[in-house]
């Protein structure tokens, strides 16, 4: 099925496919539309194809099936150096032979733009990302989050309505990965470009994105934005691979609307939200966020038998694992609140949670 | 108070002392010691191995090109009077004098020979003269100048007494000035030699343009190749690198000899040639025993040279560099000139020097293929070290081939420093 190519669209992925062996296919079937503006992250295990996308956009892998278009022109056939696509990688790839003006002024030169021009734009490049001393330096001389700014800025320098991140923050620390994540996104809405992220971090994807493309296998399993894809995740997958997750596997006993009751393994009952369950009598994963469950609940509704296994103290919540429904890896964040339950290792509780927050998924 | 005093007690600002009071540059050398000792004793075997057995050698070489005492040794009284006259004298009865004693003594010695042979250097033809003269040194009775004369009218030569002038004193630069192509005329200025014995020169700049020549031919030969070898996949790069290295794990010697079965006149490639045609039977193209067969052989043996150390640049310049460049939107022309070739800089250098250095010193090759036209500077030296066994002539060479290459090595420092030079 081909995407519906509306106005908004600035990148469209029609039907593309991509193979390197000529066996196994690496992007199936992939339709994605990206419109003007938008901040679009990729998100994904390591070979699930979002990297090979990315190359396919910038040029430097040929789409084996299928066609990508930019502005609504095809650019299957177009070098990768006339797309005008900036483009920031996971090594930075700056130029270590040349000085960090040199490497910001170099897609200035090859698109034969005067000196004088050339330096007033390196400058204001440079002081976007707050690195207007350093043109002078070489890359080897600054540290990663500097190199970061520094290819960041090279990307952006010759004003590309497209720029495409592969991993940029893969390098750096945590803290700095925080505090560039930010300034990315700030970047982002300033300049008002259009971006294409990469990562494996759901966390970065999470933080930054407009729209949010969780890939798996060559699939998009969901294209969502990041509270859709945290709040209603259409599959096991992805329930399993943004945030934590509780899993518990079930029995449709009856189903009203969006309103199953379900058979757990130890013959209890409960109700869930059916989102892409079968209908009555298949079997079912209830998925659950270990930040929605309640202990010592009010009412009954999903209220179950606990025995606590394990606890981890980090600082802002509590960590529990429980033994559920036979489930031994129940996951429960306790929020770290003055009026905290002390529960200690192989006490027996009782947890619960609302109907809407158990997600019936499909099994696969 | 407590800090003010000890403050005061210590020593003066910007001299830091460790908690004893001892200078803090004293303990370091101190604690540091120990350490350099112990890495001394470890090369100290290596040090003592590359003094005996490569500095001393050349150092003794080196000497040999300026000092050779077989004329003033045996030969003390013609010394003396040639010390005594200005040069250009005419040799007066008094020299022949001096002459025919040290001939007496040197043919009891039985050193005429030696004494002859050094002379012959500077006047060829003189060793002859002086074993006679000295076998017939007991019937030379005054006036000496005319008994000299009935022996050999070349004696009364005033270019002879140039020449044993210069070899009177033990140290003498006439050795470079022979290997220039220089020698000294009778009032004793430099002059270049006739040009009928002007053959070292010649021969230093065919040596330096065949190395240079070799040298670009394995740069535009490796290039290619160091490139592909860096890119493939480990599983067929392994494989180029085995075809690569595989002159370097055969003989120099069966090489060589290969070439000649390719390349000669009933060769494989001449005969190829005839049967299909392009060349005439009786025009067969002379690939070998002449300057091509030097070079086609040289290159091909010096090319693992070139093709390894460009190869260790590339191989850990990450393929994002060339993707960064044309996405900033260079053609791929741009993004290899401007981005990829100035990173391999650092190899060509090191190649370029290895396989230069090396062509110029090469000896075999040019020896077995090189036929007339085709012998570098070494196997000159190489004949003067084994069959004219003029050691001082061939040092000479040696040194000033040393001396170009070493002027060759400061250059390189300049132009592109040691510390980017990379091997592997």
């Amino acid at each position: 099925m081909a995407v519906e190519t509306g106005d908004a669209a600035f990148v469209v992925f029609d039907q593309v496919q991509k193979s390197y062996d000529g066996e196994t296919l690496v992007v199936k079937d992939l339709n994605l539309a990206i419109g003007k503006g938008e901040f679009l992250t990729m998100l994904g295990p390591s070979g699930s194809g979002k990297t090979t996308c990315l190359m396919m956009l910038a040029g430097f892998e040929t789409a084996t099936h299928g066609e990508i278009l930019l502005d609504g022109r095809p650019i299957n056939n177009i070098p990768p150096h006339r797309r005008g696509i900036g483009m920031v990688f996971q090594s930075y790839a700056l130029f270590p032979h040349m000085t960090v003006g040199e490497n910001l002024s170099f897609p200035l030169e090859v698109r034969g733009l005067e000196r004088t021009l050339r330096e007033t734009k390196v400058k204001r490049a440079l002081e976007m990302v707050q690195m207007g001393a350093f043109a002078g330096r070489r890359p080897a001389q600054l540290s990663g989050g500097q190199q970061q700014r520094i290819a960041l800025a090279r990307a952006l320098v010759f004003e590309p309505d497209l720029v495409l991140m592969d991993e940029p923050l893969g390098a750096l620390d945590k803290q700095l990965r925080e505090h560039m994540q930010y300034e990315i996104k700030h970047l982002h809405e300033n300049l008002g470009i259009t971006v294409v992220y990469v990562t494996h971090d759901q966390s970065e994807a999470l933080t930054m994105s407009d729209r949010v493309a969780v890939f798996n296998d060559g699939v998009i399993q969901q294209l969502a934005s990041p509270q859709d894809l945290y709040e209603r995740p259409e599959n096991s997958f992805v329930a399993q691979f943004i945030g934590e997750n509780n899993k518990l596997p079930a029995k449709i006993l009856s189903r009203v609307g969006n309103d199953v009751t379900v058979e757990l393994p130890d013959g209890s009952t409960g109700r869930a939200n059916a989102v892409s369950c079968g209908g009555v009598g298949s079997a079912t994963l209830l998925s659950i966020r270990p930040e929605r469950i309640v202990v010592d609940p009010m009412d009954d509704t999903n209220a179950t038998d606990a025995t606590v296994r394990e606890l981890i103290y980090l600082g802002d919540h509590i960590r529990c694992r429980l033994s559920v429904h036979g489930s031994e890896d129940f996951i429960v964040k306790v929020p770290n609140s003055s009026r905290k339950h002390l529960l200690t290792v192989g006490q027996r509780t009782r947890v619960g949670w609302a109907a809407e927050d158990a997600r019936a998924l499909g099994t696969q | 108070m407590a800090e003010i005093s000890s403050s005061a007690a210590g020593p003066a600002p910007g001299r830091l002392t460790t908690a004893d009071g001892i200078p803090l540059k004293t303990a370091l050398a101190a604690a540091e010691a120990r350490a350099r000792r112990r890495a001394l004793l470890l090369v100290l075997p290596l040090l003592l191995f590359i003094l005996v057995t490569f500095v001393a050698p050349i150092g003794q070489m080196l000497h040999r090109s300026v000092y050779n005492p077989s004329f003033p040794q045996n030969m003390p009284a013609t010394v003396a009077w040639i010390r005594d006259a200005p040069v250009g004298t005419a040799p007066d009865e008094a020299a022949f004098e001096a002459l025919a004693a040290d001939l007496r003594a040197a043919d009891e010695n039985k050193t005429a020979g030696v004494v002859g042979t050094r002379v012959n250097y500077e006047y060829p033809g003189s060793r002859s003269m002086f074993t006679k003269a000295a076998r017939a040194a007991d019937k030379i009775t005054p006036p000496f100048r005319a008994a000299f004369e009935d022996l050999d009218s070349d004696w009364t030569d005033p270019e002879l007494w140039q020449a044993m002038r210069a070899t009177a004193s033990a140290y003498t630069a006439n050795f470079y000035l022979a290997a220039l192509d220089r020698t000294r005329d009778v009032a004793g200025h430099v002059v270049q030699v006739e040009e009928d014995r002007q053959v070292y020169v010649k021969l230093f700049v065919r040596t330096l343009a065949l190395s240079l020549l070799i040298t670009v031919l394995t740069f535009f030969l490796a290039y290619p190749i160091a490139h592909l070898l860096a890119t493939l996949p480990l599983r067929h790069s392994n494989l180029l690198m085995i075809f690569v290295l595989l002159p370097f794990w055969t003989s120099l010697l069966v090489r060589t000899t290969a070439w000649i079965v390719l390349l000669q006149s009933q060769g494989v490639v001449n005969n190829t040639l005839v049967a299909s045609g392009l060349v005439a039977d009786e025009a067969r193209i002379q690939m070998i025993y002449n300057q091509t067969g030097t070079v086609v052989a040289m290159t091909h043996i010096l090319l693992p040279f070139m093709v390894l150390p460009l190869y260790s640049v590339m191989r850990p310049i990450n393929p994002s560099y060339v993707r960064a460049a044309r996405s900033l939107g260079a053609t791929s022309w741009t993004a290899f000139r401007r981005i990829y070739f100035p990173q391999t800089i650092p190899g060509i250098g090191a190649g370029a020097l290895l396989v230069f250095i090396l062509a110029v010193g090469y000896y075999i090759t040019p020896a077995l293929v090189g036929g007339s036209d085709g012998q570098l500077i070494s196997n000159l030296i190489a004949f003067h070290m084994t069959k004219s066994l003029n050691w001082s002539m061939a040092a000479a060479l040696a040194a000033i081939l040393l001396a170009g290459v070493l002027v060759l090595y400061w250059l390189y420092d300049r132009l592109i420093g040691i510390d980017n030079l990379k091997l592997g």
